[in-house]
């Protein structure tokens, strides 16, 4: 991944790398911003690593359930014009998307 | 103010007695609908409690209530008594942001299952509260649609992320509301607005419809200004749901029963743990010595009632925030994914000459707040190969840990262990407005009493027990898995006692400031 420092200490960099990852924009004051506060969140939330787990299995939710199924059953599907009208772009009932490949391709 | 006295009771009254007047016939819907627009109109111009309200449709349903009463049709219990919706509900043609710019203008194509079964019980939509963007926060202050004021003290924030909704129901804009807890979002306002807020166990409320901020974490769950208005409102929305795959299947505990039998004032043989880790001996740093003792005195009252008080330790409590803010960040930037600038909201930057990716990024830039990204990034990287498992891994194991310790303070049920587990609901009473907002981890205390029950998916309650500085106080009340009537149970005791030493609610002394002095 390239992370430019050990863990909890989070560059500028670093956020811009993730920013990038998650599909943000950040300007150069959020930048600036994020990094101090997260790495002094990273700090905080690092006290996880300080537990005695080596045997714990994770919890990843609280009451499991497994193999949840509704009965094979036809019912209505939104009607596509309700979902189409708060879509930003629309066209030929279906949502209309910027272009997603190069101009060469 | 405009309101007329007669319209101003009617502001007064509990949901529950509002439901048995609109039976009896001595009220009307529409009269009860339009005392509270009115009180809106006068009140929130101040307290900025809600993002929307439209007060031609509650009227006309209010109306429709009324003629169907008059017809003679079967009503339910609630039909006709108004409600407010947490703005992460999603409401069928009814704008819905969940306090986020992103989806400023949206109207959705259908209701969540809370608000369908609202609807369905005809009660009355007033309007939709205002939140932190995506139930991101403690104090409401990050809402891309401005702050909510603690009617309290309109100073003070009234807590977060369900800010709207407990400045609602205490400033008496509505008799009760939804709000929703990933963390403490519905305990930590109804504490600092001396409120009564439940957050049910995980997967007894369906989720249906909520917009998802950490999906193994969010439960809706009522906020009411009495323990059994608060029962009556989940029982409303509450039980199994198809829809919600995480959604428990099978009975689910009578809980306005168990309010009633905890009014009647008897806790003998109930046997409650104190948690040592929050607050107690070697853990009050950061507790306000005015809340710690207003807690002390409503353990007083309980054991006065029969109930056996000890403490109980469950150290892996400590690293409950750690884990907390791990774990609902990686959930929120995977589940904060689905807005992309392609099905619903905002689109930025579209104009021929960028591609997805980056109209994307400018969408989610322009869309997002200052506490959502931090917690995308954040939640990215917990989540990023090689230190996935020092981060995210490790807090699930917490998690298990915490899990462990409420069983074992539970015990087997044989009598080794306790019934329900007590603390403040928060370390101190509301904050000034501003006082948090550039220090995260300042921000994220707050919810230091709460996020045990979240990780455990174990159901807790907040119950008024005093002020302290002038400021409500909240007591928290922890019951095993699906247990939740032991919650109400204990709280109605309380409240009831308290009620009766003190010869009037706690609101009551918020309703006598405003006819002196207006808020405050």
């Amino acid at each position: 991944m390239g992370f430019h420092h050990s863990m909890s200490n989070l560059s500028r960099e670093d956020v811009a790398h993730l920013a990038r990852l998650a599909r943000l924009a950040v300007t150069d004051e959020e930048l600036d911003l994020f990094a101090g506060q997260l790495d002094v969140v990273l700090g905080a939330v690092a006290r996880v690593g300080t537990a005695a787990v080596a045997d714990v299995p994770p919890t990843t939710h609280a009451v499991p359930l497994t193999n949840v199924l509704r009965p094979d059953e036809l019912t209505p599907s939104l009607p596509r014009e309700a979902v189409l009208a708060g879509a930003p772009a629309s066209e030929d009932d279906r949502f209309r998307v910027p272009r997603i490949l190069g101009e060469s391709a | 103010m405009t309101t007329t006295p007669a319209a101003t009771d009617l502001t007064h009254l509990d949901a529950a007695e509002l439901g048995r007047l609109l039976g009896a016939g001595e009220v009307s819907a529409v009269d009860v609908t339009r005392a509270h627009l009115d009180r809106i109109a006068a009140d929130d111009g101040l307290l900025h409690a809600y993002l929307h309200v439209d007060g031609e449709t509650a009227l006309a349903t209010a109306a429709a209530v009324d003629a169907a009463r008059a017809a003679g049709d079967e009503l339910g219990p609630l039909a006709g008594v108004p409600v407010a919706l947490k703005d992460v509900v999603v409401t069928e043609g009814v704008p819905t942001t969940s306090g986020s710019r992103i989806l400023e203008g949206w109207r959705p194509p259908y209701d969540a299952t809370v608000a369908a079964r609202l609807k369905a019980a005809g009660t009355v939509l007033l309007g939709k509260t205002n939140m932190d963007e995506f139930a991101m926060g403690s104090s409401t202050e990050n809402s891309a649609y401005g702050v909510t004021r603690n009617p309290w003290d309109p100073e003070r924030i009234p807590g977060g992320s369900s800010g709207g909704s407990s400045a609602a129901v205490a400033g008496h804009l509505a008799p009760w509301a939804l709000g929703t807890d990933t963390g403490g979002s519905i305990r930590q306002p109804a504490a600092l607005t001396g409120l009564v807020g439940h957050k049910p166990t995980y997967g007894s409320v369906s989720r249906y419809g909520l917009i998802a901020f950490s999906s193994s974490l969010d439960q809706a769950g009522p906020m009411a200004r009495t323990v059994l208005d608060a029962a009556v409102l989940h029982e409303a929305i509450g039980g199994h749901d198809p829809r919600d795959s995480t959604s428990i299947p099978g009975q689910h505990p009578l809980l306005a029963e168990a309010a009633r039998l905890g009014a009647g004032g008897d806790l003998t043989g109930v046997r409650i743990g104190v948690v040592r880790e929050l607050g107690g001996e070697g853990h009050a740093e950061g507790y306000e010595p005015g809340v710690l003792a207003r807690v002390a005195e409503a353990l007083a009252v309980l054991e006065g009632l029969g109930a056996e008080v000890r403490e109980v330790s469950c150290p892996s409590f400590d690293l409950a925030l750690a884990a907390y803010y791990l774990i609902a960040p990686s959930e929120a930037s995977s589940n904060l994914s689905r807005f992309d600038g392609v099905r619903f909201g905002l689109r930025v930057g579209d104009d021929g000459s960028r591609d997805l990716d980056e109209v994307m990024a400018l969408t989610r830039e322009q869309g997002f707040g200052a506490e959502v990204k931090r917690r995308i990034i954040l939640g990215t990287y917990a989540l990023s190969s090689g230190y996935y498992e020092a981060y995210y891994g490790q807090a699930q194991k917490v998690r298990t840990l915490i899990g462990r310790d409420f069983a074992s303070a539970f015990g087997s049920g044989d009598g080794d262990g306790v019934d329900v587990l007590v603390s403040p609901t928060t370390p101190t009473v509301a904050f000034p407005l501003g006082a948090r907002v550039d220090d995260p981890i300042a921000m994220y205390a707050a919810d230091l009493c709460t996020l045990p029950a979240s990780l455990a998916g174990t159901p807790a309650i907040s119950v008024p027990c005093g002020l302290s500085d002038g400021l409500p106080v909240g007591f928290q009340i922890m019951a095993p898995t699906l247990a939740d009537d032991r919650c109400y149970r204990v709280a109605a005791a309380l409240e009831a006692a308290q009620d009766a030493a003190r010869g009037h609610r706690l609101l009551d002394e918020l309703a006598a400031r405003r006819t002196t002095g207006g808020p405050a």
